[in-house]
C-alpha cells in the first residue's frame, strides 16, 4: 500500500469506465484530505443524493450537518434501559426479600427504598450501558462481516488515512457515468465500482 | 544507572517492534495564545497508524518476551496457591479471630482502586473534553479491566469455598434463600459487576474502529479472520460515526456516577459497620480520591516503560506524562486531607473508642504500616511542585511505585488495625499473613502483568482513530494561528485573513 495505491488504474475492482450499472452495487471514490471530502459530502446532499455515505478514518467534525444526518433516536433507547434497570432492580429487591422470602434483618422494614438505591443505581447504569451498545449495533446493522466495500483494496484505507465516499448501486440517481464524472470534479483522486 | 542502562539497552530499543526510536520534546512549555501539540513530531495519520500497528504486527520483541515469561511466571504462584487454599480451608489465610478480614480483601480494595483511573481518563476526562486523554486512554482502560479481574478474584476464593461463589448473586439456590439486599457486601457485587461490565463495553466500543484498521492491515488469514470478527464489519461509515460518537458520550455520562459509586459502594464494607475507624461518613469521598490516586500511579508504572519500549514517545508525550502527575499530586493531597480528618473528627466526636482507634493507627503495633503509608501517599508526590521533577520519567516512575505501595498499605491500615484492637481489649490480637497471603497478593500482580502484556501484543495500544483527530484539531489551530500571525505583520490583509478563519 503504497504510492501507486494513488494513481487512479485499479487492478482487483474495475474502473469506472469498464463497469455497468447493471452490475454495479457500489461506487467508491476516494479523496485525499477531510476538507476536500466534507466539500463533496456537502455538494452530495445538495444534489439530493439518498443512499450514500461518507468513509473516514476518525469522526470529521461538521461531517454530519455536510452530510445532512438525522440526530439518533439513541438517547431515548437508552433513556428506556435506564429506567428499565430501576424500575426492576427495586422490584426484584422488594420482591425478593419482602415478598417472596420475608428477610428479617435486625428488626429493619422488610423493604424500604434507601436501602435499596445503590443496587438500583447500578442497575439502572448497567442497563443503560447494555442499551447503548446493544441500541448502537442495532442501529448501525453491525455485526455485518460483508459489504461489498471490502472487495476494494483501495477502501482498506479508510481505516488508516484516506477519506472515501461511497453511492449505493439502490440509489435512485445512481448513473456510473455521470456519479464518477461528478466525482472527479468534486476532488476524488480515485473512482472505482464494485460489481456483483 | 548509566551502565545498567548500557547493558540493557539492546533489549530496551523500540526499533525491535519496528518503531524507530522517538525522540523526548519538552512540550511542557504554557503559553496563554496557543495549545500544546499533544502529539509532537512529524506525524500524520499515515504515521500514527504504522507506529501503533507495527506493535501488534512486528515479531516481539526479546524485552517482550521476558516481561511476559516472568509475569506468566509470578501468575503460576496463583495456579499453585488457589488450589492450595481450596483443598486446604481457610485455615490457609493468616486472619485470626479479631481480623477475619486480612490480605484478601485488602488486595480487592487495593485491585478495584487502580481500576479507577482507567473510568476516570476515558469517561471523566472526555467529558471534560480534555483532549490529551487519548493517547493513554486505551491503555489505561485495559488496565482497568485488568485490575477489576485481579480484584474480582478475591471475593470468589476468600471464604475457601469457591464453588459457593454463585452465592453471591440473586440465583435460586437450594435453599430458596435471595441474597440480603440491606448488605453492603451485595452492593459491591452489583457495583463491581457493574463496573467491571460498562468498562468492557466502554473499552470495547473505543476499539471497534482500531481493530477494523488492524483488519484492513492483517495479512495473515488467522488475524484477517480474528481481527475481522472483532471489528464486527466496521467500515468508518459517517452514518456509523454519527450513532457511535453518540452511544460514546452516554457511556461517557453513564461511567461517570458510576466510578464515582463503585468506590464508594466498596467504602460502605467499611463504613456501615460500627467498628471505630471504620464507621465514618467521610469515606466514599476519600476511598474515590484514593482509588484514583492509585489507579494514575498505576498508569504511569505501565506506561512510562511502554512508551520507551514501543518508541511511543511522541505519542504519549511529557505533556500527558505532566498532566497526570497533577492529578497524582492533587489527588494524594486530597488524601492527606481525608488522614487529617478522620483524626480531627476522631478527637472532635469525643467517642473514645474512636479516638483510640486513631491513635492507636498512628503509634500503635501497626505504626510501621501507618507511616509508610503516610510517607509513600502524602509526601513523596509533593515533589511534584517542582516542574522539573514532575517533567522527569525517571522522578514520576520512582514516585508511581511509591505511591502504589502506600496506596496497598492503606488499605492494610483501615482493614487490619481496627479489627486487630477494637472495643475490647481482651479480644485483640496482632495479625501477620501466612505465606499463601504473601503468594496470593504476588500471583495477581502476575495476572495483572500478564494480561497486560498480552494486551501490548495483540490490541491496538494507542486509540488512533481518537489521535487522528486530535491530528486534525491540531492541524487546524496550527493553520489558525500562522492566519493570525501573517495578519499580524501585515497590517493590510488583517481583515481579509480573519474573515477566512
Amino acid at each position: 500500500m503504497s504510492a501507486e495505491m494513488n494513481n487512479s488504474v485499479e487492478v482487483h475492482t474495475i474502473t469506472a469506465e469498464t463497469a455497468t450499472d447493471a452490475k454495479a452495487v457500489l461506487m467508491l471514490a476516494e479523496f485525499e484530505t477531510a476538507d476536500q471530502l466534507m466539500e463533496a459530502a456537502t455538494s452530495m446532499r445538495d444534489q439530493g443524493f439518498k443512499l450514500w455515505d461518507c468513509h473516514t478514518p476518525y469522526p470529521v467534525h461538521g461531517l454530519d450537518s455536510a452530510m445532512g444526518i438525522r440526530p439518533t433516536l439513541l438517547p431515548w433507547i437508552v433513556l428506556c434501559g435506564g429506567f428499565a434497570g430501576f424500575c426492576g432492580g427495586l422490584l426484584m429487591q422488594g420482591w425478593m426479600n419482602a415478598v417472596d422470602y420475608p428477610f428479617l434483618i435486625s428488626g429493619k422494614p422488610f423493604f424500604s427504598i434507601p436501602a435499596s438505591i445503590p443496587v438500583a443505581f447500578e442497575l439502572t447504569i448497567l442497563l443503560s450501558a447494555f442499551a447503548s451498545f446493544g441500541g448502537m449495533l442495532a442501529l448501525n446493522g453491525l455485526p455485518r462481516f460483508y459489504r461489498p466495500h471490502f472487495r476494494s483494496d483501495r477502501f482498506r484505507r479508510a481505516t488508516a488515512d484516506r477519506f472515501f465516499i461511497s453511492i449505493d448501486g439502490r440509489d435512485r440517481q445512481f448513473d456510473i457515468g455521470a456519479n464518477s464524472k461528478l466525482l472527479r470534479e468534486l476532488g476524488a483522486n480515485a473512482v472505482e465500482v464494485i460489481e456483483e | 544507572m548509566k551502565r545498567l542502562l548500557d547493558a540493557l539497552s539492546p533489549v530496551l530499543r523500540p526499533e525491535l517492534t519496528g518503531n524507530a526510536e522517538s525522540p523526548e520534546v519538552d512540550n511542557t512549555a504554557y503559553s496563554p495564545d496557543s495549545r500544546v501539540d499533544l502529539i509532537t513530531g512529524a506525524n500524520d495519520n499515515t504515521t500514527i497508524t504504522d507506529k501503533v500497528c507495527s506493535i501488534v504486527e512486528e515479531k516481539p520483541t526479546i524485552g517482550w518476551w521476558g516481561f511476559f515469561l516472568l509475569a506468566f511466571s509470578v501468575l503460576g504462584l496463583l495456579g499453585i496457591f488457589v488450589p492450595f487454599l481450596i483443598f486446604w480451608g481457610v485455615g490457609t489465610w493468616g486472619v485470626n479471630n479479631p481480623v477475619g478480614w486480612g490480605y484478601a480483601i485488602v488486595n480487592f480494595v487495593f485491585w478495584v482502586g487502580i481500576g479507577h483511573a482507567g473510568t476516570l481518563i476515558s469517561a471523566i476526562l472526555f467529558l471534560f473534553r480534555q483532549k490529551w486523554r487519548t493517547s493513554i486512554n486505551r491503555a489505561a482502560e485495559a488496565m482497568t479491566i485488568f485490575a477489576v479481574i485481579c480484584a474480582g478474584m478475591f471475593p470468589g476464593i476468600h471464604v475457601g469455598r469457591a464453588w459457593f461463589a454463585y452465592w453471591m448473586f440473586p440465583l435460586p439456590n437450594q435453599m430458596e434463600l435471595w441474597p440480603n439486599f440491606r448488605s453492603p457486601l451485595l452492593w459491591d457485587v452489583f457495583a463491581v459487576g457493574t463496573y467491571f461490565t460498562v468498562s468492557l463495553l466502554f473499552w470495547y466500543m473505543g476499539m471497534i474502529p482500531d481493530l477494523a484498521t488492524l483488519r484492513d492491515r492483517a495479512k495473515h488469514s488467522v488475524r484477517k479472520i480474528a481481527y475481522g470478527a472483532l471489528s464486527l464489519g466496521w467500515t468508518g461509515s459517517n452514518r456509523q460515526w454519527h450513532v457511535y460518537e453518540r452511544s460514546y458520550l452516554l457511556l461517557a455520562a453513564l461511567a461517570t456516577p458510576l466510578v464515582l459509586s463503585v468506590h464508594s459502594v466498596v467504602s460502605f464494607d467499611f463504613a456501615v459497620s460500627q467498628v471505630p475507624g471504620w464507621h465514618t461518613t467521610i469515606f466514599p469521598p476519600y476511598f474515590v480520591a484514593g482509588a484514583i490516586f492509585s489507579g494514575f500511579a498505576m498508569v504511569l508504572t505501565l506506561l512510562v516503560p511502554a512508551r520507551q519500549l514501543f518508541g511511543l514517545k511522541d505519542v504519549i508525550t511529557l505533556k500527558h506524562l505532566e498532566n497526570m502527575n497533577k492529578i497524582i499530586m492533587l489527588t494524594g493531597m486530597l488524601v492527606g486531607y481525608a488522614y487529617s480528618q478522620e483524626f480531627f473528627m476522631a478527637w472532635y466526636g469525643g467517642v473514645k473508642v474512636e479516638k483510640f482507634a486513631f491513635i492507636n493507627r498512628a503509634f500503635g503495633q501497626y505504626a510501621w504500616a501507618y507511616w509508610i503509608m503516610i510517607s509513600c501517599n502524602v509526601l513523596a508526590p509533593q515533589i511534584f511542585w517542582f516542574k522539573k521533577m514532575r517533567t522527569n520519567v525517571w522522578v514520576m516512575f520512582v514516585v508511581s511505585i511509591f505511591v502504589n505501595i502506600g496506596m496497598w498499605f492503606e488499605r492494610f491500615v483501615i482493614t487490619v488495625t481496627s479489627l486487630a484492637n477494637d472495643y475490647t481489649s481482651s479480644a485483640w490480637d496482632y495479625y501477620s499473613p501466612k505465606l499463601a497471603d504473601v503468594m496470593i497478593m504476588l500471583g495477581a500482580f502476575g495476572l495483572f502483568f500478564t494480561l497486560f502484556a498480552l494486551f501490548c501484543r495483540f490490541l491496538p495500544f494507542i486509540a488512533m482513530s481518537e489521535v487522528r483527530g486530535v491530528l486534525a484539531d491540531q492541524a487546524h489551530s496550527r493553520a489558525a494561528a500562522s492566519a493570525r500571525h501573517s495578519s499580524e505583520s501585515a497590517a493590510d490583509s488583517a481583515s481579509a485573513s480573519q474573515g477566512e478563519n
